[in-house]
């Protein structure tokens, strides 16, 4: 696979800058020293994949790169994207004891980004991989879609000998990676780039394969020894008002997917843009767009900001770049307007008052369908078709069936998926080594 | 503000800041823009035959992120023509007449020493320093350290030098030595006026691990230099302690070793030191260190309700004892604020693993206070209950507590402990 093939070159995503870039040297080397280097440190507690941050910090400072990135992979194999992606704050970095100190944690993302991105520069330069692929066994495990969760469990999987195939429907591999985050935080060329060197650990990649309607996961049970369910969410929730199908009127993530991925997607001058949700997809396509020079960007909230689901973090910054939360506010109907594009009729939860917004794109962000049981409509979900597991293997209700990311916890973080993908990935290895 | 100026045997110096003989006292323009600055003595750059120097010279420790705690280096004395020098010391001595120049010296031969310290003498320097503590190339052709490691040719040629100097003279001791005790009385014996200690310590300081070289690195090959900063201080106060209160060392110490603020100035000067003398701290940040030193030291005496800094000289020495005249009967143990504790449980590995494991945690593997031992021996049949029970303060249940009762009141928690004052050491 070759990303020049697959990412078109001129997309709107190359205009953010890289909020928070790679360190330097002398950078990493201060911020590193700033660990205490706790014992049982609730930093480690405080990553869903138990990356452990002390050590792989204590490394850095030593100058064992190489055996830094060797820490993280060893608990997170998507180590360098997560280092991007995570909200830090108000996981690891958030538990640093240095809080309690001077408030002022020690910058674990980004250190996290300098010990895998240059272990694995390192690697590449003197040729010495920082993983070797286990003698491939006769046994394979089907894996659909190949987002975070998938990606984490193949990886692990081919680690341990066990062939990983990866369904996949789109175009491109890499999920909600690839076509979902936040452009200042990862890009999709780098998300691609991690992509391939697990890929190159012997994924075998097919994309093109809408599980379901062909094949069915009948069909790859038959040809595999296992199944992981790594399919995230389905489309962008709609709030079934009139007019919410009007051109201009937005599903969140379908937006963001444009900005990343498609080609000369642009957006149009002086546009006023209003956002429809309080979570994190709200508050991300909010900031993309009024970066990107929208006129105004208004998010709608039917409560107010301290019930936000979304990270006050991410709301603060948003708002520095001008973007404005109204809150108490629902969207009632859409209507058409010949000179403005678009008219939103919301209400007032608490007043009942009526008014009417102007908008020329409205984006809704309340969430996406969960898509798990249309795939196998025995397994056995919550109210909310999250599908329910094993808490210590990853196994769905259906035996040899396992689940991780998005379709089971309803839409977490990144390093989420990749912690339920290596839970499953262990689970499966376990078996397999048993029935061997 | 407290009175900061001394009288060393007869030196006389508006405060006990002297620069160390070495980079910073290379030239007159240097001691003169120190003396601007505030520094009150400086000791010239050892005299002697000019040599050449190697390049480069200098290599240093880093730890946890900052530069220099420990710097080594291989240059030797002087390498400036001696004629360049003496003019150089009339002109600082003409023109700051109330600072004291001391003039560091190293030759051979008895006949090198007397007219040296004539020609010495003529520039109206204040006192001379005798350099027998060099470790590094001046004593492979038997100068430097090699004299200050034999306390019978140190005595003799201390006392040619009292016997040609009218000025005073201070020996510069070498601490690669067995017991400092026995060049420095012998130095008094020969009629040394004053110590001057400790000179650099023998060392290796690293090596290039990608072409296999000692540093510093001269071409492809290394020699042993000498270590010096911040970490060779508590070296330097041991051996200026053991010389002041011996009873046969009757002549005041000026203390060399790591000193960069008026804290370990201070230090210095309660174990006996009447001057201290710096260099490396200098050779890092400049002489603009001395404004902090003389501005603390002036504020910390006159907190002490000491009139001048004279009253400090010696104030520790009564307290440094033998290890067999301390108290056993005493006893502390350690205490551990919940309220200051952020919870990083360095003091709990660090008690477990390096001290006697009497600190326990309420999470994690140690579940010592539900019966299950967390101690590698598994000797002990009980373990000290927590005060607190938090099950569900995320933050407390972090805080480790102590085991009073097996306590042994080492301090090793209160030293790894991040946060000041949060691990207390209480008498029993």
């Amino acid at each position: 696979m070759n990303k020049q093939n697959t990412l078109p070159a001129s997309r709107l995503e190359n205009r953010f800058a890289d909020g928070k870039p790679l360190y330097s040297d002398t950078e990493a080397r201060i911020e590193a020293n700033r660990c205490l280097f706790c014992y049982d440190a609730p930093c480690i507690k405080a990553c869903p994949a138990a990356v452990n941050i002390p050590v792989f910090i204590h490394k850095i400072v030593s100058g064992n790169i190489r055996g830094a990135a060797l820490t993280v992979f060893e608990t997170n194999l998507l180590g360098v994207s997560t280092a991007r992606v995570c909200p830090v704050e108000v996981s690891c970095a958030g538990a640093c004891v240095l809080n309690e100190q001077n408030g002022q944690p020690v910058n674990i993302g980004r250190l996290q980004r300098y010990a895998t991105e240059k272990g694995l520069a390192e690697a590449e330069a003197k040729q010495i991989p920082l993983f070797t692929p286990a003698k491939a066994l006769n046994q394979s495990v089907a894996l659909i879609g190949a987002g975070p969760a998938s990606l984490s469990c193949a990886a692990t999987l081919a680690l341990g000998g066990v062939k990983p195939v990866i369904y996949e429907k789109r175009a491109l591999p890499g999920g909600l990676n690839v076509s979902g985050i936040a452009p200042y935080k990862l890009d999709s060329v780098s998300a691609m780039d991690e992509i391939e060197r697990l890929l190159a650990l012997g994924i075998h990649l097919k994309t093109g394969y809408d599980v379901g309607v062909a094949p069915t996961v009948g069909d790859l049970q038959k040809d595999h020894e296992a199944i992981f369910l790594g399919v995230g969410l389905g489309r962008d929730k709609f709030p079934g008002i009139e007019g919410e199908s009007l051109e201009g009127v937005w599903g969140a993530t379908d937006l963001i997917r444009k900005i990343k991925n498609e080609e000369s997607f642009t957006l149009p001058d002086s546009m006023k843009v209003l956002v429809i949700g309080g979570g994190n997809t709200a508050i991300d396509i909010a900031r993309e767009l009024a970066m990107l020079g929208a006129e105004t960007v208004d998010i709608l909230y039917r409560r107010t900001e301290k019930e936000m689901p979304g990270y006050h973090h991410e709301l603060r910054k948003a708002k520095q770049y001008g973007v404005r939360l109204r809150e108490n506010l629902l969207p009632k109907a859409i209507r058409k307007n010949e000179n403005t594009g678009l008219l939103l009729e919301v209400e007032n939860k608490l007043t009942k008052q009526k008014d009417i917004l102007k908008a020329n794109w409205i984006v809704m962000a309340i969430g996406q369908e969960n898509q798990a049981r249309r795939l196998l409509p025995a397994l056995d979900t919550d109210k909310n078709g999250n599908v329910k597991l094993d808490p210590d293997t990853g196994e769905t209700s259906i035996p040899g069936v396992y689940a991780g990311g998005d379709c089971v916890n309803g839409g977490k973080e990144v390093v989420n998926a990749v912690a339920d993908g290596r839970k499953a990935a262990f689970s499966i290895l376990k078996k397999l080594s048993a029935s061997h | 503000m407290a009175n900061l100026k001394i009288n060393f045997n007869g030196i006389e110096s508006p405060n006990p800041f002297w620069l160390a003989s070495g980079p910073p006292t290379n030239c007159g323009e240097q001691i003169m823009r120190a003396f601007d600055a505030g520094w009150g003595g400086a000791v010239w750059k050892t005299l002697g035959d000019p040599i050449v120097n190697v390049s480069s010279r200098l290599a240093a420790i880093d730890y946890a992120g900052k530069r220099m705690s420990g710097l080594n280096n291989i240059e030797l004395i002087t390498d400036r023509p001696l004629l360049t020098n003496l003019k150089e010391i009339a002109a600082v001595k003409k023109k700051y007449p109330d600072h004291a120049v001391v003039v560091s010296i190293m030759v051979e031969s008895r006949e090198e020493w007397k007219e040296i310290i004539r020609r010495t003498e003529d520039t109206g320097a204040d006192g001379i320093e005798l350099n027998f503590g060099c470790p590094h190339g001046m004593c492979e052709r038997g100068m430097g350290s090699s004299v200050g490691q034999e306390p019978a040719l140190l005595r003799e040629i201390t006392s040619w030098t009292s016997e040609f100097s009218s000025l005073p003279v201070l020996v510069k001791l070498t601490p690669n030595i067995t017991d400092i005790l026995d060049p420095g009385v012998a130095a008094v014996q020969g009629g040394a006026q004053g110590l001057s200690l400790i000179n650099t310590i023998k060392s290796i300081i690293g090596v290039d691990l990608d072409r296999f070289v000692p540093l510093p690195t001269v071409r492809d090959k290394s020699t042993n230099g000498g270590y010096c900063g911040p970490a060779v201080k508590p070296i330097a106060l041991h051996m200026v302690a053991a010389l002041a209160r011996d009873p046969r060392v009757t002549v005041p110490i000026s203390g060399i070793g790591g000193i960069e603020n008026w804290r370990d100035a201070a230090e210095f000067l309660t174990l006996g030191a009447t001057s201290v003398q710096v260099c490396t701290a200098v050779m890092h940040y400049g002489y603009r260190i001395v404004e902090d030193m003389i501005e603390g030291l002036s504020n910390y005496l006159d907190e002490a309700g000491l009139p001048s800094v004279t009253r400090l000289i010696g104030k520790a020495v009564p307290n440094f004892m033998d290890w067999g005249s301390l108290d056993l009967s005493f006893k502390t143990v350690s205490k551990i604020d919940t309220d200051k504790c952020i919870g990083c449980q360095l003091c709990y590995i660090a008690c477990l693993d390096g001290a006697h494991q009497c600190i326990h945690t309420r999470t994690g593997d140690c579940r010592a206070y539900h019966g299950k031992s967390d101690h590698g021996a598994g000797l002990r049949d009980h373990i000290a209950e927590p005060l607190h029970h938090p099950e569900n303060d995320p933050l407390l249940r972090q805080v480790p507590y102590v085991d009073e009762d097996e306590c042994v009141g080492c301090n090793l928690c209160q030293l790894v402990c991040p946060v000041p004052g949060c691990i207390e050491m209480v008498e029993r």
